[in-house]
Formats: structure tokens, sequence, C-alpha cells
């Protein structure tokens, strides 16, 4: 077990190496240091969360990330939930859902903050009023398992999947659970309606809630097909061996940009803001292209290259202000649709 | 009893003395726990803006997608009812009554799957049954060719299937202990006059258990009724809610805790007018032969049966616990839980990624807490209110029994509802601690604490105190030098009940947690819904373990079988 974490342990050290001396420069890290933590709701999925905490912890000796990852609308639901009983928990808060930083402006709930490099980043990832940036996008993919399917037959575009020789080999993450599937679900209304989900309905999908989960449901060969999720999701479960191929359908990808902010009325402020820091700098940017697939903001961040590059892909960006206000009826008409 | 009767007015002269303030602290405490939350559960559920209403109740009944969460745990609890029926009551007659092989094993293994968290069992048989993945579908197929999965788990039937292989062991329960009270003389005359063996038993010994067959079947709906976990992991998959997975939806945001409140009206009429009527059954027990300790019991032979009957009892627990066991071991260790377990397949990486993961780690310290704290305070305060009605030391001592045992017809989601919403607000403001979830769990296994401590204190005739008493010491003394000592057994076994209970608790936990408060449970449940099967499979193994471990230890500490004991509890 041990020698397995070596390679991990290797990446940490060359970590500590780069970003060591910064550290011992900023004053901030002794204020963060007597807050002890940051306390962290995340929607990247569990195994990259904690590898980003893993690498903030090595960085800064002595303040720890609690990670608190569960799917977007569940980070709202708890957010809300906590503050209406009066508590107040979250530093840094982290969702799929760019509908939320609209409500958790307008609420007055974010405090404005601009991570160090982020002016940088490409046009979508920046906030105009500086509250909140954004740490990764991911598109949403259909993808097959590959010992089940053959290329040829695979679907290549969103409305195949609509046809009958499908029904009981899909699967759909949920948009009541997932910041990707919600801004997925609304993409395509715009492209094919609410009918295409209805019709969808038809071919009696499986329903799981994270967009991580589909990658392991087509892996394991449950459901041959997944109509969505994260792009990210599904190539980390690739690299692991397992028999699963991504389709980019020509339609369009669903383009979820997933901001980061720190709350106004963050228990540690100062761990926050240095937290913050960190998960925009270079070198974390680096590892999530690099490990997990994800896309990002950063300029000088290179993608492997089994990767296809965000600008030649068909993107179908949604905007946040829509998607807040259609938020319920998204939820709503998606559970009428297909039953839970 | 009839030296209770005389005694009544002397002892209740008694109640006044030193030890009554004891008696009103536990007697407050379940008017928090119980009466508290659920008076807020029902002004919440006819409150609007403008006053009293009833539009949370048109709401709920009148929305055809609630109407269908409604109606499928309607479907869901009595077709589980009738298959754990179907199961348990066959089963019970073998082991109670014949000379079946192997009945010790037997009743352990029924045990195992009492204690096996159900949405645990759920899990496993994703894995088994899925329809594509699920190993014993790739085996069929292998062994058939066919296309066509042999199970689909995800769906109503599959449901059903899965809630009652661990409802079951309630009916078993039941009548295992009522067979167990009825002699032989009876059958022995039917035999004599010339009835056959079949005939004895539909003629003599079926009407005798008819009682607790349906008692059983009361108890075992009730269970199914009140599941969260799962129809969550079986029932949303395949596109349909049930009563209780949709109370929990209502918690989204924006939440609607009103609507979960009026939703949970109909469910909490529902458990109590079975209850009712598993009560009026049970207290009819007329038939005389039934009740008494006396008579023999003589073992009836099955012959050429013997080794079918325990080939049929094997495969129901192959269902419950083989199966599940190994494959839950199996995925623990497993890269891939669908590929075989090959060399390039297996891993400690989900041991270690569990473990090391942040959340769980206080998950356990959580739970560990929360089992200890609840099985401590819960054992105390059930043994109080059990000595304070068997020996009749206050005024309105039958109501306090009565609320001791009422949670029983509260279902966890209801019971967490009506948490919620009594402790968001002032003056107790206690969501986001340990502390909800405390009562949570307290107010839950209060019944099955309080029966356990009622049969207990049955057990301790009065005049071992009464002789204390004449001798000059106290009641409190009394009751540290003689009661307790004599009760010591029995009070283990419901530390040890309340425990298993609350280490496996999802259904009200899932709606009262917060991130800092997270419990195992809730933990694997949020793993379930991101698909980590490896790392559900290692802690669902850990609490597995946790659970056996207290079972042992409470069979070493008794230094015998405890099936039996919670029959008066879960029947109550």
């Amino acid at each position: 077990m041990r020698h397995r974490r070596l390679p991990l342990v290797l990446l940490l050290l060359a970590l500590i190496g780069s970003a060591a001396p910064a550290a011992a420069q900023d004053p901030r890290l002794e204020a963060a240091r007597r807050e002890g933590k940051v306390v962290w709701y995340t929607s990247l999925a569990l195994n990259s969360s904690e590898k980003v905490a893993k690498l903030f912890e090595t960085a800064y000796p002595g303040v720890k990330v609690e990670v608190h990852r569960t799917g977007s609308q569940r980070i709202l639901q708890r957010m809300m939930q906590e503050l209406q009983a009066n508590i107040r928990n979250v530093d840094v808060v982290h969702t799929s859902d760019a509908g939320h930083y609209v409500l958790l402006k307008e609420k007055k709930l974010l405090v404005r903050y601009t991570p160090a490099g982020v002016d940088r980043f490409a046009a979508g990832f920046k906030d105009r009023d500086g509250f909140h940036y954004g740490l990764r996008a991911t598109v949403n993919v259909i993808a097959y398992n590959s010992q089940k399917i053959t290329a040829a037959e695979a679907p290549r575009t969103w409305k195949d999947v609509l046809d009958p020789r499908w029904r009981g080999r899909l699967v759909t993450a949920h948009p009541g659970y997932s910041g990707v599937i919600a801004t997925h679900v609304l993409a395509l209304v715009h492209l094919h309606g609410w009918d295409y989900f209805k019709a969808l309905a038809q071919n009696k999908p499986m329903l799981v809630q994270s967009a991580v989960d589909p990658a392991g449901i087509v892996a394991s060969g449950e459901r041959p097909v997944a109509v969505n999720g994260g792009d990210y999701n599904f190539y980390q479960v690739k690299k692991k061996g397992n028999p699963v191929e991504i389709v980019f359908p020509k339609e369009g990808v669903p383009l979820v940009v997933s901001p980061s902010a720190i709350t106004s009325f963050a228990p540690h402020p100062n761990a926050a803001r240095l937290f913050t820091d960190f998960i925009f700098s270079r070198e974390v940017q680096q590892v999530l292209a690099d490990t997990e697939g994800l896309y990002t903001g950063h300029p000088d961040v290179k993608y492997p290259a089994d990767r296809p590059k965000l600008g030649d892909l068909k993107l179908l960006p949604v905007d946040p202000e829509e998607l807040e206000k259609r938020n319920e009826e998204i939820k709503t008409r998606f559970v009428e649709i297909f039953g839970a | 009893m009839a030296v209770g009767a005389v005694s009544v007015g002397r002892r209740r002269l008694e109640g006044l003395d030193r030890a009554a303030p004891v008696w009103l602290l536990a007697a407050a405490a379940l008017v928090l726990l119980i009466l508290l939350p659920l008076g807020w559960l029902a002004y919440i559920s006819v409150s609007g803006p403008q006053g009293l209403t009833l539009a949370h109740y048109a709401r709920v009944l009148g929305d055809p997608p609630l109407q269908k969460a409604l109606w499928n745990t309607v479907l869901l609890a009595f077709w589980s009812g009738l298959v754990a029926l179907a199961i348990g009551a066959p089963m019970a007659w073998l082991s109670a009554r014949t000379d079946l092989p192997g009945r010790r094993l037997l009743q352990s293994l029924v045990m195992a799957s009492f204690v096996t968290p159900p949405f645990l069992g759920a899990f496993a048989w994703v894995m088994l049954a899925g329809p594509n993945a699920g190993y014993l579908n790739q085996l069929y197929r292998i062994l058939t060719g066919g296309e066509a999965p042999l199970l689909n788990i995800f769906s109503m039937p599959g449901l059903i299937f899965v809630v009652a292989i661990y409802t079951f062991p309630y009916v078993y329960i039941m009548i295992t202990n009522t067979l167990g009270l009825i002699a032989s003389d009876l059958e022995d005359a039917a035999a004599i006059l010339g009835a056959g063996r079949l005939q004895v038993a539909w003629t003599i010994t079926l009407p005798m258990v008819l009682p607790a067959i349906l008692s059983g079947f009361i108890l075992a709906v009730l269970q199914a009724l009140a599941l969260f976990g799962s129809p969550a992991i079986l029932a949303l998959p395949a596109g349909f809610h049930t009563v209780t997975t949709q109370m929990w939806s209502f918690f989204q945001y924006p939440p609607r805790a009103e609507l979960a409140a009026a939703f949970s009206i109909p469910l909490l009429l529902a458990t109590a007018l079975l209850l009712l009527a598993q009560k009026k059954l049970l207290g009819r027990r007329g038939y005389a032969a039934v009740g008494g300790k006396g008579g023999q019991r003589r073992a009836i032979r099955l012959g050429p049966w013997r080794y079918p009957a325990l080939a049929g009892c094997l495969a129901v627990l192959a269902c419950s616990v083989f199966l599940p066991y190994g494959i839950l071991l199996k995925a623990a260790f497993a890269r891939a839980w669908a590929q075989p377990l090959t060399r390039g397949n297996f891993t400690l990486e989900n041991w270690s990624f569990t473990f090391l993961h942040g959340a769980t780690q206080s998950a356990i310290v959580n739970t560990l807490e929360l089992g200890v704290l609840t099985a401590c305070v819960g054992a105390g305060l059930a043994t109080l209110l059990a000595y304070v009605t068997n020996r009749r030391l206050i005024m309105g001592h039958q109501v306090l029994g009565f609320l001791a045992l009422a949670p029983v017809v509260i279902p966890g989601v209801v019971l967490a509802v009506a948490l919620f919403v009594a402790y968001t607000r002032p003056p107790f403001l206690l969501y986001g601690t340990l502390w909800i979830l405390f009562l949570a769990y307290l107010t839950k296994e209060m019944p099955v604490g309080y029966s356990q401590a009622d049969a207990t204190m049955r057990g301790i005739h009065p005049e071992l105190e009464e002789a204390g008493r004449i001798l000059g010491a106290g009641r409190l003394r009394v009751l540290r030098e003689i009661t307790a000592p004599l009760a010591r057994s029995g009070i283990i076994a419901t530390w040890c009940f309340v425990f298993i209970g609350v280490i496996r608790e999802l259904s009200a936990s899932i709606i009262l947690f917060t991130p800092n408060t997270k419990v195992i449970s809730v933990v694997i449940f949020d793993l379930k819904e991101e698909g980590q099967f490896g790392a559900i499979a290692v802690l669902g193994v850990f609490m597995l373990v946790m659970t056996f471990a207290t079972v042992a230890l409470m069979q070493a500490l008794l230094g015998r079988d405890v099936i039996g004991v919670r029959t008066s509890g879960g029947s109550g």
C-alpha cells in the first residue's frame, strides 16, 4: 500500500518545493494558522477535492482543509438551511451551478475577492463585479462502454439516444443534485426543447444523482450509455483502464464553468483567502488539467495530448442569470418527466 | 398483580419521598422528546402566512405525483409485509416446532439479517441484481445465453423483495415466541383422534398462532412504511418516489418544511392505526393454551423433508446474509466491483481512501459518541421509566408507559421533520449540533429500550425491594443495592439494542445532519450519490463488524442468546 502512494508523495514534494518560498513570505499565513483551517463546500468530485486539499495542507502546514463534498444543489441547500438556523460554517463555496452565485451575490452572502493572477483568465471565468471566479470547467458529453457497444453503433448526437433501441440501456444524472446536470438540462432545453427530455424518458433511463456517477455506471456495464455527465469524470474512469469512450455530440456540448467564492460570513477569512489564491495558482490549475481532466481559465495551463482543446469544441454556454431564474423549473419539470 | 393492587394506595404516598424529583425528571424528558416536536409538526402543517390553513394538506393530497408516492408506499408496505410473512412464518414454525437440523445456526442467521442495516442490504443487492452488471444476472446470462436479465432490482418488485428479506425477522420472532408458549397437548390430542400432521398444523396450531401471525405482519408493514434508505437506493433510479423519499426531497432548496409536515401526518395516522390493530390482536390472547410455560413441547418429525426444508431456509438467508455480505466484502477489495477479483483487480486503496477521507473520520467519531451516549442515557431512562411504571410510583404512570412506547408509530423521517421544525428556532437551537441527532435517536430507540427494560422489571418481584424498605433503606438505596444488581443483564441488553439501533440509523439522520455532524450512515449515503462503490463497501463492512462485535459482547456478557428478547420490544 505504501509504495502505491509514492508517486503522489513525490508530486506533493515537488509542489512544496515550488510553493514554499511564496508561503514563507506570505504575512497572511500567520493569521491563517491562527484560524487553523478553511471549510470548503465543494461539488468537485470527492477524489479530486481531496487531492486539492492535500496539496494545500502540504504547501501550508498548520492550516487544514475541511472538505465537504456533495452535489451543487445540496451545497446550496445545506448553506441556506444552516444560515436559517444561524450557523456560519462555510468559508469557501464551490458549486457547478453558476446560477447559485447570482443568488448568493444578491443575498449578500459573498465577499468581493480577486485571487492573484485571475485577471489573465479567459473572459467566461470572471465575474464582472469580482465576487467569484471559475475554478474549473467541464463539458457534458455522451459516453459508452466499448465492451458492450462498438464505435459504429455508439450514439453520436444528443438526439441519437432517443432511438428506441436504447430503451433500458441509458443512464442520466439529476439536475436536483448536480449543477453540471442543471446546466446541461438548460442548454439542451435551448437546443431541442423540453420535448427532448420527454422523448428521453420514453427510453426509461436509470436515474442517478451525481454527474460523477454515470461514469461508474457505464464502466461497470450496468447501463452501456450515459446521456450526460462531466467529461472529466469519464476521462478519469477511462484513464484507470475502464472500457469507456467519450463522444462529443455534433450539436455542441454544454459548457459548465464552476465558480468559487468566499462567503461574507467566513469564520476563517484569512485561511479562505490563502486557499482561494492557492487553488487559482498555476500549479493547482495545472494539476486539475493533468490528473483530473478538467479545463481551466488559466492561460498558461497545458493540457494532456489526449484531450481535445476547449477552443476546438462547439460549446453551448448558458447564462447564469437564466440558470438561477429557471432553477426551480428545471428541477420540477425533470422530476415530472422522469418520475423522481 | 394482586399484590400490586392491594398496596397501590400506600405506594402512591411513597411517591412523594425524596426520589420524586428523579421520576419527574424522567417524565419531563419524555414530554420534551415527543410532545414538543410533534406539537410543532402539527402546528407547522396547518400554519400559513395568514394564520391557520389547510392549504398544505390540500396541496400534498391533491398533487398527482405526491398521490403516486403515497400509493407506492402502500404497495411497498403491503407486499413487503406479505412476503415477509410468507418467509418468516414457515421458518418460525420449522425452527420452533420441528426437528429441523441446525436450528441454532438458523436462529443466529436470522439474528444477522435482523441487525443488518436495510440500506446496506439494498446497496449490496444493486451489485447482485442490477439488471445488466449485477452478479446474479451476469451468471444467469452465462448459464442460459439469454439477453434479458433474471432480476431487475430497480423496480417495485425488486424493492419489495429487498425490504422483505430484512423485515421477515420481525414475523419470525413474533411467531417463534408464541409457538414456544404453546404446549403440545392439543396437537397430541388431535393426532390421537386421527388427524394427520398437516391437518394438525392447519386446524390446531395455526388458529393458536394466528394473532401472532397477524401482528408479525403488521410489524413488518410498519417497518416497510418507515424505511428511507432502501427506496432511495432502489426506487429513485427507477423513477419513482415513496412517501419517505418524497419527504426528504421537500428539503431541497428552497425547503418546504410545511409540506413535509403535512405529508407526514397521513403516514403517522397510518402507523398509529396499524399499531392499534396489532394491540387489539395481541390483547385477545384468548386461547388458554397460550400464555403458560407449563406443558410439554415436542418437535414434530419432518422425516424426508428435513433437508429440503433446511435448504429452503438457507436459500432465504443466502439472500439476506451470505450473498450481500459476500459482495460487500468483494467490492471492498476490488478496483472494479463488477469484474472478477483477480490479482490485477485486487486493491487496498478503497480502505486507505475511505479512512483518510476527513468526513469519514469525523463521522466515525460522531457515530460512536452518539451511540454510546444514546445507549447510556436511553438504557438509564428506559430502566427508570420501567421501574416507575412497574412499581406505580407516581400518578399517571400509565401515561408515561404509553409515551415511552408511542414513538414506535413515528417513522424516522417524520420524527426528523418534527425535530427539525422544533429545534431550528428559539428557545432550543439545536440544529447543527450532535444534540439534535441525540434527541432523534433517543426518541426513536425509546420504545425498544422501554419494552426491554419493562420485561426486565417484570421479572424482578417487588418483595425483594419491600424487604429492603422494611429494613430501613431508602428507595434510592434499594434501587442501587437490590434492584440494579438484579436488573444488570437486562440493562446491558437494553444498552446493546439501543447502540445497534443508533449506529445504523439513516432515515432521521439524513434530514438532521450538517457537514460537521455527519454519521457513518450519512457518509455512506453521500458516497452512494456519487457512486463510490468501493468506499461504501468498506464503510458497510466496518459497520457490520461494529454491529456484530456488539452482539458478540452482549452474548458473552449475558451468556445466552438474545434474539427473543426484543420481541416484546418490537411488538410494543
